[in-house]
Formats: C-alpha cells, structure tokens, sequence
C-alpha cells in the first residue's frame, strides 16, 4: 500500500518544478565543473579591483583575485555545508518528529518539549556564540553547527504528519501483527512522508547555505575555505561597497538567491503534490474563465458580459460587483 | 426538450393528477452542468424539475449521479470546475413575481440567497466558522439580510430558532468544536430557517449520524415543515428514508432524472429498472434472514429480485 | 486561564536552557577561552583577583569547584542582575551596554517586524483570495525575495540609495555629527527616522516574502473548506466572507508559525545591524565576538532570547484572542 502511493505521489510535469530543477543543476554543475575551468582563486598576480572585462569575467577584487574563480570556489565549499547541514538536520528532525510523534508518551513529551526550546531560543546568535569559542573551524565543523541547530522547525512538521499517520489502518494493522516500531517506521510511515522529508531536506540545506552566509560574513565561518559568505566577508572588508566594486559583493549573494530561489521552487512543486487543493483550486478557477471566455457558461452569459466574472465568490477573481437584475 | 437516447424520465398518471393540484415553487428546465476537467464531464444532462410549495421532494441516486451538482445549480452555488451550460431556473415567490434565478448577479443574488432559498449542506462537521460563536453565525444572516432588526430583536430571533431545532439557547455562546455532530446539525438547520424561506435543499443532512440521532433530526424536520410551510428538497441516497418522509420522489442516474413519481408509486410500482436496484438493494427488517444476500428475497419492496450482479440494460422500458 | 499558564511555563523553561547553554557551551568547547579573555584584559588595565574570579565564574576553570558548584554561583550571579563586566567598553557593565543598545534594536526591528507581518499577511490574503487569476503568476518571485539573504538585500541597499543616489545616510541609528547623544527633539527623532528607513526596508523585504507565501497558501486551502461555501450560501457580503470566514481561519497557522519566522528575522536583524552600524544589541554582541568580550556576548545572547520570548508571548494573546479552540483547549 506504501509503494502505490508514494507513485501516485510523484511529481507531475511542472513549469515550476523545471525551472527549479534547471536552476539548481546549473548551480551545482558551476559548482562541480567550475574550478576546473577558472582561474586559481587564491593567486593575486591580477591587478585589483578591475571591472568585469575579458579575462577577468567578474572582475578582481582588491586583493587581485579573480572573482569568477572565488565564485566557482565558493560554490563548491558553499553546496557542501549546505549538503551536509541540510543531512545532519533532517537526521535529527527524523528522531525528534517523526519518532516522537509516532512513539507518543513520555519519549515524544521529552522530544517535543527539546525541539521547542531550540526552535524559539534564535539560532543565529546561538550560533555564533558557539563559533566564538573555537579558534579553528573547518568546513565540517561549521556544516556540524549548522545542522545541530537548525532541525527544529523540520521536526515539528515532521510530527504533526507522525501523528497523523499513526491512526491510519495500515499503521495499526503493522502495529497489530506484531511488527517492531523501527521497522514500523522505516517501512510504513516514511515511504509515505517522502515528499515532505524531500521538502524539508531542501528547506534545510537553504537555511544551511544562508546561515552560513551569516556566519561567514560576520567572519565566524570555515577558516582558510572560500565560500560565498567569505567573499562577502572579504568585500565588506575591502570596503567594495564605497569603492563602488558591485562585482565583488553582487555575484555572491545573487549565487545564494539563485539557489534558494531554485530550491524553493522545487518545494512549491512538492508542496502541491502534498496538498492538492493548492494545484486544484488555482485550476479549476483557469479552467472556468476560458469556459466564460468561450462563452461557454450561461450564468457569464446571462450577465451580460461573457469575458467577466458573475458576482459570485466562486469565480475566486474578485470582479466588481454589479447591481440590478 | 430531451437529447440522448431516453424519453425523459419514467412517471405516472397517478403522478400527474397529483402535482396537477399543487402550486409550483421553483421550476428548473434542461439544466446541464459540465465540469471543465480534462475530459468534459457531463454531471447534470438536460434536467427538468418542479418543486411545488410545502411539499418534500426527494431527490435519490448513488454517489457521483450528480444529484449534489444538481441542487448547487438550483442555488447559484456552482464551484469551479462545474459551469452552467444551459437550462432555466424560475422561482415562483409567494408574492408572485417569478424570479429568473439564473440572470441574478450582485445585490439581486445576495438577497435571492437564505431569504428565498436555504440550505443544509452535507456533513455539518465543517460547515459552522471555527472561530466564530453560534451567536455570531446566526447573527450575520440577519444583520445582512434584514438590516433593520435591532440587536436585543436579532438575539431574541436567534434564541427563538435554537429553540425550533431543539438546542438549548444557552449555546448560543458556543463554538462549533464544543458542539456534538447532531447538535451542530440542528445549529445548521436552525440557521437555514433564519430568514423563513421558501425552499430549503437540504444535502444528505442525517448521512453523517447514527441512527437515532438522525430520527430526531428528521423528525424536527417534519414538524417545521408543517409550521412553517417551506418545501424542502432532500437529498440522499437512503432510498427507502425517501420512502417514509418524502411526498414525490425523483431518482438520478449518470446526471439524468430516470423516474420519478409519488413515494407510494415507487414503493409499489417502481417501474424504471435502476429504480427497482435501488429498492433492492436495502435489505429489510421484515422477510426471512439472509434472503436478501442469499435468494434475493428480503429487500425493501417485498418482491424477489434477480440474483445480484446481474447488470440490466438501461433505457428498457418495461411495459 | 490554563493555555497562558503553560505558555509562559515553557518560556520559562526554554529561557532555563537558555542560561545553561551560556553556561555551558563555553566549558564543552576545546580551547581556552579564560587565558583568552584574561590576556585581553591585562592589556587594557591590571587584572584584579576578583576580575580573575569573575571571568572563570563566566567561563569555567579547572578550580577545585565541580561543575554544579560553578553552575550555581553562575546563577547566582545572573538573578542579582550581574551580567559582568564588558572589555571592549572596560570597565562598563554589560547591563549598562545592553540598556543602551535595546531600545535601538526593539525600535527598528520590532516595528519593521509589525509593518512586515501585516503587509505579508494582507498581500498574501489578497492572493489567494485571487487565485486561479495573474495573482498566482508572480507567486514565485517571491521566492526568489525570501532566499536573499538579509545582509545582502543591505549592502545593496545602501550602495544603491546610500552611496550612489545619496538618498540615505549610510551608518548609525542617527547622525552622530549633530547629536551627541539621544535627545528628545523633533530633529532628533527626523534623524532617528532617516536613519532607520533603509535598515527597515531590508527587514521588511526580506521577511514579507515568507509570510505572504504562508498565508497565500492557507488562504487557498480555507477557501474550499465548507464553511466559506456556507457562508457564500448565506448570501453575506463578500467582505465579510473575506475578512471573517476567510482570512481570520487562515491566518492562525502564520500566528502559531510566527516564533519560527521570528527566529528567522532576529538572525537576519544581527548581521544587518552590522552592516548599517546600526546601535543595537545585534551589533554589539558582534563586536564581542570579534573582541573575545564574553561576557558582553552571552549577555546579549540572553536578552536577545528574552525579547524573543516577550514577543512570542505577545503572539500567543493574540492567537488566543482570534482562535476559540486555542483559547479553549491550548
């Protein structure tokens, strides 16, 4: 039974889910073939501060390196934390949601009032308290801190579904032949929350990347790697903004929307499958204006203007309201 | 005035003789709806109906014949993907204006809305605001449609319809989660009878309840339509609580009225085949045990039907 | 009433493990950040034995007191309302610097957070009130605004209003060459203002995405529920229909999510302060952690969280207020 609906649940050709998927394979193949075919970003034979010209795609900065370099560099140690963050936090969202919903009693009053605590105590300030206390950080180190602290919210979700799941007959049947609660778990209830897990893995590795954007920029990120935080830490730092250096601090942060950007799309793409009313009802809507428009409905028709709406709230297209008949 | 292969729906001369004596309240002619789905589905095909003043009219058929679209039609309720594709839908007011429902828009349709025509929806569960108290609900149909009542009068009315429906007005400070399935089913109904409407369609009101609750429900039903003088449309696939309750009865198959007659003719006499699966395929409280799975003997109507899974070919008409 | 009761039970348990992270983090961590500060502070002035104390009360020493000794005494400190003593400001208590900063962070942030949440919600209510129509189109490029990150939206901010068309001042929370300080006058409060337009503008622009999307969303699933259908039935004005069967079903879950976002928006306001020289607590917990001054970070860390809190119990009155079940039921 968990096999057939997690088929039905996968995703229908979207324009929102092509465009997301087009926009993260173009980032993460930048980030793989990249520093490959660019320059050494850590060499600063180049004059400084050049603007984007041939040779130099994005410029120098003004240390005189080149920045297309730093970028593809950056984006590379940049997708690991958020790759790596992103596991660690849905790992743990797994225990404390999906556990904690499905085992109840003490262990989920335990696990839940955990996830609380570290959901409303800010995570950024958290976690740079703990950043300041190392001297060395590596890659791993922050992508660690990252994912420790951002599973919360993931967790919440996660257990609300647990809950919901739980009741359901083919859990209980499980339950009732005798079935271990691991395997209950692994084989009946997260085949069916896939599509959520994928939602929220992909929620956690943009707040990893963004959050580590954070950390970097305040200059508590991954000592001695570029990432696109680094390079936004390095032209504040280089006073690129007075200097009028867009190329040095644009690109970066455009990277990261680009990615969240990509990211979220996908989301919206499984977000409809999850909930079908919110591809449903947008359509449905569609479908019956170009019915009016060919003058299909009667009730268009009978209100004397076939391309508009009636007054009715059903139409969802809020057109003026009109007096009479 | 009917397309496809069937002659309109099945009746009687008995039938006739009978709605010739009564006054008509609300006359829908060739009403097709159509959902706007890949493919086209056509849910209601060229569907004429009368309704006439205080009567029950019972509307019967399974799941999915169409006879939910059908009363969302008559009440200008139609939800996209379903479209009007054709069809007339008159409401003959007391007054005795027509009113042409269909060309309703604005103001005019607001108005048209609870005061002539209410309804109980399906499955009550959801039907009531969370967030707002019964008091509030019962409230904004009166200060919208009767603006000139003051508010100790809306309070008075408010108590007054609890009090109809048989709900104590002490929970007219209540939320709908506080409330029990059939209370929140009489709230609905009392709610439907604010304005004194004319017609009340009422979808499958009782399907989500047990049994005795449902008995209750029906019964209040009875009583304030001999008070109060509304006809009621009745929705529901329970054929045989149809049979008890209900004054004429019109049967739906795949979006078309296939008969419809007096109760006691189709009790005694259902003459279209589909009518008679229906029939039965309740089983009976009287009869031998296990007749009706066993022999086919035991159903509703007393007579032995053919051994279940025997599909008859529609359109045959019988003599 | 018992869901208040339990709300600010759990703050207070969560502002408990908020003190004992402070606590702890520090002596879990490898390293030695004792020798750190207290090397920090001889060059700033003699280092007095009860100095001395008071950094390994802050954090730990291997001394001859157990961890739950050192953990009480921390406490202790704490609820006499010492934070310790500041070193980038020596020798300032934390406390007097914290005072300060507060106002300029609740201020800016938490007005920019109201103006954000109800733009949002409202944006997001008309939406989906919309939907199936052009509305739906540019749904997407809201994602696109919220994965900005918060200090990138600022930079570009300021080097397009600030230092290219000269509109905004760049830095402070008001212009330092006129005004010595705070002061209560009408130009003041000008400054105050111009200042915090674009330092504003960054909070509301990278948070209303997220909760216009939330909110959209909702209002596209309560649409369809029944009771807007009855409500339509009943023949009440759309208005109505919009405002109280609608919006206010939809807007509870952006209610109860509100202290995820929050995080969100604090951790944003920190690094955006940096950026505009704002003086608030975001900008001086930063500078501690530049200038190993623990005592002045964990002491921001803490208010910052306490202020969370107030404002999520703000949050929960007003979720008790619209939603009956809540109210009833917790």
């Amino acid at each position: 039974m968990a096999r057939g609906a997690l088929r039905q649940q996968l995703p229908s050709r979207s324009a929102k889910l092509v465009a997301g998927l087009v926009i993260v394979s173009a980032i993460v193949l930048f980030a793989i073939v990249g520093p490959f075919v660019t320059q050494d970003p850590r060499s600063s034979a180049n004059d400084a501060l050049l603007p984007p010209q041939p040779g130099h795609w994005l410029g120098t900065t003004s240390l005189g390196y080149d920045v297309l370099a730093q970028l593809a560099e950056g984006a590379r140690s940049s997708l690991i934390v958020g790759v790596v963050a992103g596991a660690i936090a849905i790992a743990m969202s797994v225990v404390f949601g999906i556990v904690a919903g499905y085992v109840r009693g003490w262990t989920d009053e335990v696990l839940s009032l955990i996830t609380n605590i570290v959901l409303v105590i800010p995570a950024l300030p958290l976690m740079i308290v703990t950043a300041s206390y190392l001297e060395t950080r590596s890659l791993w180190l922050v992508a660690g801190i990252l994912g420790l602290f951002g599973w919360a919210g993931s967790a919440i979700v996660l257990r609300a579904q647990a809950l919901s799941l739980r009741t359901r007959d083919y859990v209980s049947a499980a339950r009732v032949a005798g079935e271990r609660t691991a395997r209950i778990i692994l084989v009946e209830i997260m085949p069916n929350l896939l599509p959520l897990l994928a939602a929220q893995f992909l929620f956690a590795v943009i707040l990893a990347i963004l959050g580590e954007a954070g950390l970097s920029y305040l200059g508590l990120g991954p000592n001695g790697s570029i990432t696109w935080g680094t390079i936004l830490n390095d032209a504040q730092g280089g006073s690129a903004l007075t200097r009028g250096a867009w190329w040095w601090f644009v690109p970066p942060g455009l990277m990261i929307a680009l990615l969240g950007c990509g990211l979220s799309l996908i989301n919206f793409a499984i977000d409809e499958i999850i909930n079908p009313k919110l591809r449903l009802a947008p359509a449905a809507a569609r479908s019956v204006r170009q019915a009016r428009k060919a003058g299909r409905d009667l009730l268009a028709v009978r209100a004397g203007d076939p391309s508009a709406a009636t007054a009715d709230l059903v139409a969802g297209d809020g057109t003026k309201e009109r007096v009479g008949a | 005035m009917t397309a496809t292969t069937t002659r309109g729906p099945l009746s009687s001369a008995a039938h006739a003789a009978h709605v010739a004596t009564l006054e008509p309240v609300l006359t829908a002619r060739d009403v097709s709806i159509e959902y706007e789905v890949e493919p086209p589905v056509h849910a209601v095909k060229n569907v004429s109906l009368t309704l006439h003043r205080g009567e029950i009219l019972g509307l019967a058929g399974e799941s999915g014949c169409g006879k939910t679209t059908l009363a969302y039609g008559l009440n200008r309720l139609l939800k996209p993907p379903a479209i009007l594709r054709s069809g007339e839908v008159v409401f003959h007011d007391a007054s005795g204006t027509d009113v042409d429902v269909v060309a309703l828009t604005g103001d005019a349709l607001r108005a048209f809305r609870w005061d002539k025509v209410s309804m109980v929806f399906q499955g009550a569960m959801n039907s009531l605001n969370p967030v707002l108290s019964v008091r509030a609900q019962l409230h904004d149909v009166l200060i919208t449609h009767r603006p000139r009542m003051g508010r100790a009068e809306r309070d008075e009315r408010a108590a007054e319809l609890l009090r109809l429906v048989g709900v104590d007005p002490s929970r007219l400070d209540s939320f709908a989660h506080e409330l029990s399935g059939g209370m929140r089913q009489r709230v609905m109904i009392a709610m439907a009878l604010a304005l004194n409407p004319q017609v009340m369609i009422m979808d499958e009101p009782t399907t989500a309840l047990d049994v005795v609750v449902q008995r209750g429900i029906l019964r209040e039903i009875m009583k304030l339509r001999e008070r109060l003088g509304f006809a009621v449309v009745f929705i529901t696939h329970d054929l045989p609580l149809l049979l008890e309750i209900g004054d004429r009865i019109a049967v739906m198959l795949e979006g078309e009225i296939v008969e419809i007659d007096t109760a006691e003719n189709i009790y005694l006499r259902a003459q279209h085949p589909y009518t008679r699966k229906l029939l039965d395929s309740f089983p009976s409280l009287t009869g031998e045990r296990g007749g009706f799975i066993r022999t086919g003997t035991g159903t509703v109507d007393g007579t032995g039907a053919e051994p279940s899974g025997n599909d008859e070919p529609n359109g045959e008409v019988p003599a | 009433m018992k869901y208040y009761a339990r709300r600010i039970g759990f703050y207070a348990i969560t502002l408990w493990a908020a003190v004992s992270l402070n606590f702890l983090i520090p002596r879990l961590l490898p390293g030695d950040p004792v020798s750190i500060l207290l090397a920090k502070l001889q060059r700033s002035g003699t280092v007095t034995p009860a100095i001395e104390r008071s950094v390994q009360l802050l954090l730990g020493a291997d001394s001859e007191q157990s961890m739950l000794e050192q953990y009480l005494a921390y406490w202790g400190r704490l609820l006499r309302g010492d934070l310790g003593v500041s070193v980038t400001k020596y020798p300032t208590p934390v406390v007097e610097l914290i005072a300060a900063a507060l106002p300029w962070t609740i201020g800016l942030i938490g007005t920019a957070t109201v103006i954000s949440f109800v733009l949002g919600i409202g944006l997001g209510a008309w939406a989906g009130w919309k939907r199936g129509t052009w509305v739906d189109g540019i749904i997407p490029s809201t994602t696109l605004l919220q994965s900005l990150p918060y200090f990138w939206i600022a930079l570009l901010l300021v080097f397009v209003f600030a230092v290219t068309l000269q509109w905004f001042p760049i830095i402070g929370g008001y212009d330092v060459f006129t005004f010595d300080g705070p002061e209560w006058s009408w130009a003041f409060v000008g400054s105050v203002i111009q200042h915090a337009i674009l330092p504003a503008a960054t909070v509301v622009i990278s948070s209303v995405g997220g909760w216009l999307l939330g909110m959209r969303n909702m209002m596209v699933s309560t649409l369809s529920e029944d009771y807007v259908t009855t409500a339509e039935a009943k023949g009440l004005r759309r208005r109505r229909i919009f405002m109280t069967y609608a919006t206010r079903n939809a807007m509870i879950p952006s209610l109860t999510g509100f202290g995820v976002s929050l995080g969100f928006v604090v951790s944003g306001s920190l690094v955006m302060e940096q950026v505009f020289t704002y003086p608030g607590v975001g900008k001086l917990m930063i500078e501690a952690v530049r200038n190993n001054d623990y005592a002045l970070m964990q002491g921001s860390f803490l208010i910052i969280t306490v202020a969370v809190l107030a404002a999520l119990f703000v949050m929960d009155l007003v979720q008790g207020l619209i939603d009956p079940r809540t109210r009833h039921h917790g």
